[in-house]
């Protein structure tokens, strides 16, 4: 097996040996992985995304492989996302939404899973309202676990999506200043961000209404602002999070349109990035209120490839894991 | 270890293969070569030099990574599972005789792996299959078309190629006992 040319992967930043294998059976966080999984997930979706360019989209590899997408939170992108995956790689699939399941009638996570266990599926994807959900399942199940956002926690495969646009813009992903805006206190896409994006070593600045900036996240080797020109001043990367309305427990700002004043992505503010610049989202848009429509359809949006390559690193994820043998780690 | 093919021999039996090939095929236009990673890609390439250098035809050359259609993806009882690569067919299959190349025809697990990926891209007129080395020992009824060399081997030997594009050199050896290595 020959290996990609060493300078490829020295422009990454990461010194990194390669890998060929993932060390953990789940996938719960970008937290648990090292720089040369991540490597070896982003290069595996490169490859993965020539069987979306083809007319028969399928591939063989996890032909008699169940999966159960279990969503207890309402979700179109990751959910669709998912299950386009596995059925590219030939899975047999279905899809529990919690508003239409036993929860609905007071079943407790464990016992859902564990009935859900009982029919022998091997990988369970879980999204889940609580922080650690993954977790807790992964450790009462059998089955494969993949986090498809817990809470205000992680959502690994959104990060490693993110990180695979921007490589695919910007190769040398050590040198970039990547800017986030937005809801930091509520993201779990912002703490796999911060987390992916630190380890392979870009300069990583959130900037976020003061009220919004999570106590403690320099901790994380992140520059925290709430100065939005401050953050954008250079960058190479902006990327905006979504007001999460439905999480707010108080008020955080004082009305939508104020927010957009202060903090919207508007064309103006852009002008002090850098002139390539790359503008991403991980949807849903709330145009007008953290993203200027103009912006988001902009020539420097790249918020659609984002949701393209989202099918490529979840086939990879759900490839490298199933590949593991059984009884591992 | 022993040496069985150096760097002119190679040479010289891809230059009989592409005159083999020439002498079946009428219709250059239907011919396309598809190389099956890792070292089948560099042995189409260069028989689409011989082509091009006998009857000044460029031959189109795709690239094939099989990975995803392997028969042993789930049945590693130890040691990694390969990493996926890019496939890279930059024309239609469709109406075409494909030159299908690889490196080694061993067990042919492979090449039936490899007709699969192939017919999910369309519905070409014939595959031929092309090795540089048959060393015998099919599991599947397998036969190549074009072959370098035919080697003898037992089942516990292990045949390794090396090319300059991917190792440096030009060079096919033999050794004693077998690694795991069945390609």
């Amino acid at each position: 097996m020959t290996l990609p040319p060493a300078a490829d992967r020295a422009a990454t930043g990461v010194p990194a040996q390669p890998v060929q294998r993932l060390r953990s059976r789940h996938l719960l966080g970008v937290a648990d992985l090292t720089p040369a999984e991540v490597l070896l997930i982003l290069d595996t979706a490169e490859a993965m995304r020539e069987v979306g360019t083809r007319t028969i989209k399928k591939v063989p590899a996890l032909r008699g492989k169940t999966v159960v997408n279990l969503f207890f939170e309402p979700s179109t992108r990751t959910r669709t996302s998912f299950e386009i995956a596995e059925k590219r790689l030939s899975a047999d699939t279905l899809s529990v939404a919690a508003s239409s399941s036993s929860v609905a009638k007071g079943e407790t996570l464990v016992d859902t899973a564990r009935n859900i266990e009982a029919m022998a599926p091997d990988m369970i994807v879980l999204r889940h309202q609580s922080s650690g959900a993954c977790q807790m399942l992964a450790g009462v199940c059998s089955s494969r676990i993949i986090n498809a956002g817990d809470g205000m926690h992680e959502h690994p495969t959104q990060a490693l999506l993110d990180v695979l646009t921007i490589r695919e813009h910007k190769p040398a992903l050590a040198s970039l200043k990547v800017a986030i805006v937005g809801d930091l206190l509520h993201s779990r896409v912002l703490r796999s961000n911060v987390a992916l994006l630190g380890m392979l070593g870009a300069d990583v600045w959130v900037c976020g209404p003061t009220t919004m900036i999570p106590p403690g996240v320099s901790r994380f080797g992140v520059t925290a602002t709430s100065s939005v020109d401050a953050a954008v001043e250079g960058a190479d990367v902006v990327m905006l999070l979504r007001i999460q309305l439905e999480r707010m427990r108080g008020h955080f700002f004082p009305s939508r349109r104020e927010y957009f004043r202060l903090f919207g992505m508007s064309a103006e503010r852009l002008a002090r990035a850098k002139p390539d610049v790359i503008i991403m989202h991980p949807g849903p848009l709330n145009r007008g209120v953290e993203i200027a429509s103009d912006v988001a359809d902009g020539p420097y949006s790249v918020i659609l490839e984002q949701v393209s390559n989202g099918v490529a690193v979840r086939m990879a994820v759900l490839y490298l894991l199933a590949g593991l043998e059984e009884g591992g780690a | 270890m022993a040496v069985v093919m150096e760097a002119a021999l190679i040479d010289r039996a891809l230059m009989r293969i592409s005159h083999e090939i020439l002498e079946r095929n009428r219709g250059l236009e239907e011919l396309a070569l598809v190389g099956i990673r890792t070292r089948g890609v560099p042995i189409a390439q260069r028989i689409a030099g011989n082509l091009f250098e006998i009857v000044r035809h460029r031959v189109p050359s795709g690239t094939l990574d099989i990975t995803l259609y392997r028969d042993d993806l789930m049945r590693h009882p130890v040691g990694p599972q390969p990493v996926l690569r890019r496939t890279e067919i930059p024309f239609s299959i469709d109406e075409r005789r494909i030159l299908l190349v690889d490196d080694v025809l061993f067990t042919g697990r492979t090449i039936r792996a490899a007709l699969d990926a192939l017919v999910d891209f369309g519905r070409p007129l014939a595959i031929q299959l092309v090795v540089l080395v048959d060393r015998g020992h099919r599991e599947l009824p397998i036969k190549a078309d074009y072959v370098g060399k035919n080697l003898p081997t037992s089942i516990r030997e292990s045949v390794q190629v090396r090319l300059a594009e991917t190792d440096g050199f030009d060079e096919v050896s033999i050794r004693e006992p077998a690694s795991e290595d069945r390609s």
